[in-house]
């Protein structure tokens, strides 16, 4: 162990020479740790937000966005679907269970989500203030949304048209906070859960909410109001988004999405399929980062190299007189290795927090951290990579001056 | 204690060299010398197990240096001679103290700091224990590496060019250090030198009839290991 010491000394006695390699190296393993842990993060997101939704029922068009839209709620929706016709899907013997999404309108562009008391189960979303609803106009605060919000159970406020935020506002069709929803690292934590019949409310062409309308906007259209929302327009004229489909048998995955496709007006989306076109999509543009950070790491091979070879030839002379002291030449070859696996060590560490920091820092910039940078730090195990790469250039870099310390003629370098 | 026979060295290159028979008693002194490209580095590095004869006979302290090969040797090198280099390549990084531990690690030993302390009062550099190379001056380090020389009580020691760049009153006292060094151990001494204050340095010491082995001129050599 007295190795590590003397090597440690060495390695310092070139501050720094030995300042700029850990750099180096540390920006190299840095990119590499950060590539890593963003795609960790976006995997780890999808396979949380689309566990147990095995297929997507919507309006026909890119499969990607429906998914897109009504699982991860990051895109728009293709369009809207009958919603007769996505209950009928529940009498298929194929299908476990079918969850309505209806999007459409935003509160501080958080997604205000009209769907059933299933969505919530389904992300097994503990209820942590208030209650789920149980009427039209009532919400639930996903956990982001009430802590980004600061709103608390028994506030009101009325959503703005469009899923972006600056839509105009649904200024007569206020909603009451009934719920608080706890962190569940889900899409669910930055959504504004409510029953679908409140979005149908809202943008069906005539209010009809009578029993309801305590507030003064409500009182102020009470004239419109002439009927009960689900008496006014039959079930079979309603729509909703898209339904959320969880199938009894595995098998159905062969034979559901065509018969939806080909039997009905909607398409159906494998979330798992869809998600895997798009990580290889993904995949194109990190190979460019991955090549770059490779660059990095190379150059910081070379300049590690660099130093060793020349430390090697400085010191040419006292690693002879260490031969003439008895050392055999393994030892002083395994003296100049063990110099490469400290500045290995140190910048495995560095690298791997300054690529942390990054992903935190992105998160932030981006207000990414719970839609698809998770908020806390992972340490995916496919981060030894990167102590690994980081042994492995450093060595690499050391060895040839590790063979010229071996094989040097020893007197020949002590005249 | 130090004895050759028709020993012969062959350079990996080609070219062969061939060296005058010595004996060297115990405790005794023997003067190397010889011009430039002589061999007196390869006999240095013959005597010291580095490189192995091609033929002849070679013991050093009862040991018969020309069989050894590789680890033994390293082994037997670290046990049983001191080197006192001509640049003395005490490492920068560490301070006296460590420069003379890092020969126990250089050896495979446990370190003795006991023993450290006892040469290095022996040389009256203690107090220079804890400076590093850079903080010495040029006589101060000139005993910190007898110091290293000497820390195993090696059997042998061997000086290369221990006067070289040193005046007249600095070469008389480093030759005395070194002898006086050498007989505190009771080890033989091997100078290699062309500097004729050495001679006259030992004389004045009581050395008068010191072995000489004189290599003559342009033996042979075709690579890099000349002197």
């Amino acid at each position: 162990m007295k190795t590590f010491a003397y090597a440690w000394r060495y390695l310092w006695a070139r501050p720094m020479g030995a300042l700029l390699n850990v750099l180096l190296l540390t920006l190299g393993l840095g990119s590499i740790t950060f590539l890593l842990l963003v795609s960790h993060h976006v995997e780890r997101a999808f396979d949380r937000d689309l566990a147990g939704i095995d297929v997507v029922v919507g309006a026909k068009g890119s499969p990607m966005q429906l998914i897109l839209a009504g699982v991860l709620h990051l895109d728009v929706p293709p369009g809207n679907v009958n919603f007769a016709a996505v209950q009928a899907l529940r009498k298929n013997p194929l299908v476990a269970e079918v969850i309505p999404i209806s999007l459409g309108d935003s509160f501080q562009s958080y997604r205000i989500v009209g769907t059933t008391q299933a969505y919530v189960a389904h992300y097994q979303a503990p209820v942590v203030q208030g209650r789920l609803w149980d009427a039209p106009m009532q919400v639930v605060l996903g956990a982001t949304v009430a802590r980004k919000l600061g709103m608390a159970v028994g506030q009101s406020f009325a959503g703005s048209h469009g899923l972006g935020g600056g839509g105009h506002s649904h200024g007569d069709h206020t909603y009451t906070v009934v719920g608080i929803l706890g962190a569940t690292g889900s899409v669910l934590d930055r959504l504004i859960l409510t029953d679908s019949a409140s979005v149908w409310r809202v943008h069906e062409p005539a209010p009809m909410d009578r029993g309801e309308g305590k507030d003064a906007h409500e009182a102020d259209h009470e004239d419109h109001d002439d009927g009960h929302a689900d008496e006014s327009i039959p079930d079979d004229k309603r729509e909703v988004t898209m339904a959320l489909v969880r199938y009894t048998t595995p098998m159905a995955a062969v034979s559901f999405p065509r018969w939806v496709n080909t039997n009905t007006d909607m398409q159906a989306a494998a979330p798992a399929l869809e998600v895997t076109r798009l990580l290889h999509m993904l995949g194109l543009g990190t190979d460019v980062l991955r090549a770059f950070a490779g660059m990095l790491l190379l150059t910081a091979g070379l300049s590690v190299f660099i130093a060793l070879w020349s430390a090697v030839r400085e010191r040419r002379g006292d690693l002879a007189l260490l031969r003439m002291l008895g050392a055999p030449a393994s030892r002083i070859a395994a003296l100049l290795l063990t110099e490469a696996l400290w500045l290995a060590l140190l910048s495995s560490a560095c690298g791997l927090a300054l690529g942390q920091l990054f992903v935190q820092g992105l998160g932030a910039m981006l207000g990414l951290e719970s839609a698809l940078l998770a908020a806390g730090m992972l340490w995916p195990s496919t981060l030894l990579l990167v102590p690994a790469l980081a042994v492995l250039v450093s060595l690499g870099a050391a060895l040839l001056p590790a063979w010229d310390a071996y094989r040097s003629e020893v007197l020949q370098l002590l005249q | 204690m130090l004895q050759t026979q028709e020993l012969r060295y062959a350079y990996p290159g080609g070219g062969e060299l061939a060296f005058p028979d010595v004996a060297l008693a115990q405790g005794g002194v023997l003067l190397l010398s010889g011009p430039s490209g002589s061999g007196k580095s390869t006999w240095l590095a013959l005597v010291a197990a580095l490189v192995a004869p091609r033929a002849g006979r070679l013991t050093v302290a009862g040991q018969d240096v020309a069989a050894l090969r590789g680890r033994a040797a390293d082994a037997w090198r670290a046990r049983s001679i001191g080197f006192l280099p001509q640049k003395l390549h005490l490492s920068a990084a560490l301070t006296v103290r460590d420069n003379l531990a890092l020969a126990y690690w250089a050896a495979g030993l446990p370190e003795n700091g006991e023993r450290i302390t006892q040469v290095l009062e022996a040389l009256g550099v203690q107090a220079l224990a804890g400076r590093v190379p850079s903080q010495l001056s040029g006589g101060q380090a000139q005993r910190v590496a007898l110091a290293r020389a000497v820390l195993m009580a090696p059997a042998l020691i061997l000086a290369d060019e221990p006067t070289a760049s040193l005046d007249d009153a600095a070469a008389a006292d480093a030759i005395g250090l070194l002898l006086q060094a050498a007989k505190a151990q009771q080890a033989s001494l091997v100078i290699a030198t062309h500097d004729a204050r050495v001679a006259q340095a030992l004389a004045a010491l009581g050395v008068s009839a010191p072995v000489q082995l004189t290599l003559p001129a342009g033996a042979a050599h075709t690579d890099g290991v000349n002197a």
